[in-house]
């Protein structure tokens, strides 16, 4: 108590300047979190959030098709909760495996809190409220199961975990938009969360592996290759998105022969990968240029193959140093989908804009905007600390190689 | 050993002088070798992608030509400083827009380079409160999309003020739904504030909501991003030469103003020179607030005409010249304070 109440001493009113600035601080707090709080628990009117849940977690999607969302989610969160328990049933090298650290109680604590008390909130029929209680049980029991039985599981299956990922999300690709047996959803019936989830992950995977190719063009000794890589690079940074987008969507039907141009959506999906890819390219560029080219001639007196120099040597080198500046920019592709909704799609903040022309919900536009930025901070703010800590198990200085 | 068991654990040598390897695994050759396969590649995609534009666009009867600049806009823009009304040409259409969003740039390089800097600096300060706040801001304003805070700071800040003598007032400034008033030269060279006139507010300058909203969001939004880069740039000074200005009887600030941001700026003008051109293009996000820039009026013109590629053109071609312009006024900033070797 004593040295908590030093520590602000020292923090807050070292000397009289900062007194009189901390007291003035701390009253302007207290009258916008008391404002704010005022607000959001008397005067304003959550039942446009709890009224339209369904159109802002997945659109206009056909209501008697919407199991195979469900099915989509649990086979996601069981794969999650899968992966997760693995991960911590085969620690890193420094570490010694504790099958519940403290981040992880603080995370499960979080989730039950979050699954008990969101469908509450949200008003949701007891049925739907089950489910999500459901899943996250499943979530929970499936990483507490790996996180017991990983250790002990043969390492071919162990290699083939990894896997599960890419399958499952072909499946999702079919749950949602039908084929192979399953009936049909345009993706103009898309919406909402579930649109925007997908065009930035169909973006993210997509633009990656165009990016490295990108930076690897650009660093190249072939001068065609470099030129055609410059151009490319600068010609789409030039431009602001929403140009693109709005060209991607009136210039696609030119560019294909009839008929193949793809859908609105998919152009848009495919604007927000070319465009990624340019700027990932820039980021992988900069981790390219911070392997020593040491690396590169060891690795050719090693009799390595260029190629196989720059597979095994300098791409792990360089991805690892790159991983940062890279998150970063799939962070601002998330936040680029809002981008959407100004050509028409029904993304989540297209949703909120059809949500509130609704004469039932004219004027709530405080309560929507501010649900939609408390979702957008929670998801960008999780794949920054997802970031940081994939950076801290890569890190060759915390974990010795084996 | 046998010969045998010797040739398995050394690989063959490479063929000596007499037989070269074939032409096609040459080192002198191979670079061209990919080089003309990619160039091929690259050649018949575009012209594939070209030969397609062409023919659809001369079936759409939209072939490349520029006379449509010259017919009669038929829009009126909300507001704009160059001269412009519906009877006027395409092109000036485009002019007014441009200038709306220079007006809108300027308008938000400066005030973010001010919130910016007093952000980064304030993550230094002794006060443990102001550090935390300065956090706050960045990490809660770079998490939130920009066109996300854009529509929220127009729709419900500055579409929720209230009007007339209910409007906001502080001295020389008057904040209302209709607009932002600030005083300043009315005719005749007299100095004139914000006062009502039957209910509506007069100053010698005005701002529409729109354009307040935008330059508000851009500011706060960019601000978070130039505050990483000014605090990453004053972490970048050695802390000797704080204690050593300490140690001298310098204040804080004194100490910030004379001896570390001089030093910090040679890290910090080539990010802030990134963060000012994403600042020039995300101020297209102003058709989200309705205010007429380049983009709207773009898309406007595009809608009405069909000239995807014309138009496309004439956007990549500004926004580029723009990132070019600031790109080349921040590397001749960066040359002035670089150490001169002496």
């Amino acid at each position: 108590m004593n040295s908590l109440l030093r520590r602000l001493r020292h923090e807050l009113f070292a000397t009289p300047g900062d007194a009189v600035l901390s007291v003035a601080l701390l009253a302007l707090l207290t009258l916008a979190m008391g404002g704010l709080l005022r607000w959001a628990l008397v005067q304003a009117n959550w039942a446009v959030i709890q009224a339209n849940s369904t159109l802002f977690a997945v659109g206009r999607y056909p209501a008697e098709q919407q199991w195979r969302l469900w099915l989509l989610t649990s086979l996601l969160v069981g794969a999650a909760g899968l992966s997760w328990g693995l991960l911590r049933a085969h620690p890193r090298a420094d570490r010694q495996g504790l099958l519940w650290p403290r981040n992880d109680r603080v995370a499960v604590g979080l989730l039950a809190g979050l699954a008990v008390w969101l469908p509450w909130a949200l008003g949701l029929t007891g049925g739907i409220q089950a489910r999500w209680w459901g899943l996250a049980a499943l979530l929970i029991g499936l990483r507490w199961l790996a996180g017991r039985q990983g250790a002990s599981w043969p390492p071919r299956l162990l290699k083939l975990v990894p896997l599960v990922w890419p399958l499952l999300y072909l499946t999702g690709m079919v749950l949602i938009g039908g084929g192979m047996g399953v009936a049909k959803v345009s993706p103009s019936e898309w919406g909402g969360l579930l649109l925007t989830l997908l065009s930035a992950s169909f973006a993210i995977l997509l633009c990656f592996p165009l990016g490295v190719l990108l930076a690897l063009g650009r660093r190249s000794e072939l001068p065609l290759l470099r030129w055609a890589s410059v151009i490319y690079i600068e010609f789409i940074r030039g431009a602001p998105l929403i140009t693109l987008l709005f060209l991607g969507q009136n210039i696609f039907g030119f560019l294909l022969p009839n008929g193949l141009a793809p859908e609105r959506v998919w152009r848009a999906a495919w604007v927000l990968t070319f465009f990624a890819a340019a700027y990932l390219a820039e980021a992988v560029r900069s981790g390219l240029a911070a392997v020593p080219t040491g690396q590169v001639e060891a690795a050719r007196s090693l009799g390595l193959s260029q190629a196989r120099a720059l597979q095994h040597v300098v791409l792990p080198q360089a991805l690892r140093v790159a991983l940062p500046a890279m998150v970063g920019q799939f962070i601002s592709l998330l936040q680029d989908t809002t981008l959407l909704s100004l050509i028409g799609l029904l993304e989540l903040l297209g949703v909120a804009r059809t949500v509130m022309a609704n004469p039932e919900f004219l004027g709530k536009n405080a309560e929507v905007y501010l649900t939609l930025a408390v979702l957008f901070w929670c998801c960008c703010a999780a794949l920054g600390l997802g970031s940081r800590a994939l950076e801290r198990r890569l890190d060759p200085r915390t974990v010795p190689s084996r | 050993m046998p010969p045998s068991s010797s040739s398995k654990l050394s690989p063959p040598l490479p063929p000596t002088g007499d037989t070269p390897p074939p032409w096609w695994r040459d080192r002198r050759v191979v670079p061209w070798l990919v080089q003309a396969a990619v160039g091929l590649v690259v050649l018949l995609v575009i012209a594939f992608l070209l030969g397609n534009l062409v023919r659809n666009l001369s079936a759409a009867g939209l072939l490349l030509t520029w006379r449509w600049l010259s017919q009669p806009a038929g829009f009126d823009l909300a507001e704009s400083i160059v001269p412009f009304d519906a009877g006027m040409p395409y092109w000036r259409g485009l002019l007014a827009g441009l200038a709306n969003t220079l007006r809108a740039v300027v308008g938000g390089l400066v005030g973010a380079t001010v919130l910016g800097t007093l952000a980064g600096m304030a993550a230094f300060s002794s006060n443990g409160l102001l550090r935390g706040l300065a956090r706050v801001y960045v990490e809660v304003v770079r998490n939130i999309p920009l066109l996300l805070q854009l529509v929220f700071w127009y729709f419900v800040v500055f579409l929720t003020l209230p009007n007339g003598a209910a409007a906001f007032q502080l001295p020389g400034i008057v904040l209302a739904k209709s607009g932002l008033y600030v005083a300043g030269l009315a005719e005749g060279l007299r100095w004139q504030g914000p006062h009502l006139l039957n209910g509506v507010w007069q100053a010698p300058v005005r701002l529409s909501v729109e354009f307040a909203a935008l330059l508000t969001g851009l500011i706060i939004y960019s601000g978070a991003f130039i505050a990483e880069v000014v605090r990453g740039g004053i972490a970048a000074v050695p802390k000797g030469q704080w204690e050593a200005a300490s140690s001298l009887g310098l204040r804080w600030f004194t100490t910030l103003r004379r001896v570390v941001l001089p030093q910090a700026l040679r890290v910090i003008l080539p990010g802030l020179n990134t963060q000012y051109i994403s600042l020039a293009k995300n101020s297209s996000l102003a058709v989200a607030v309705g205010f007429s820039d380049l983009y709207s009026v773009a898309e406007t013109t595009l809608n009405q005409t069909g000239r995807a590629v014309e138009v496309y053109l004439i956007l990549l071609g500004v926004y580029l010249s723009l990132d070019l312009l600031i790109s080349a006024l921040m590397n001749g900033l960066n040359q002035l304070v670089q150490i001169r070797e002496r």
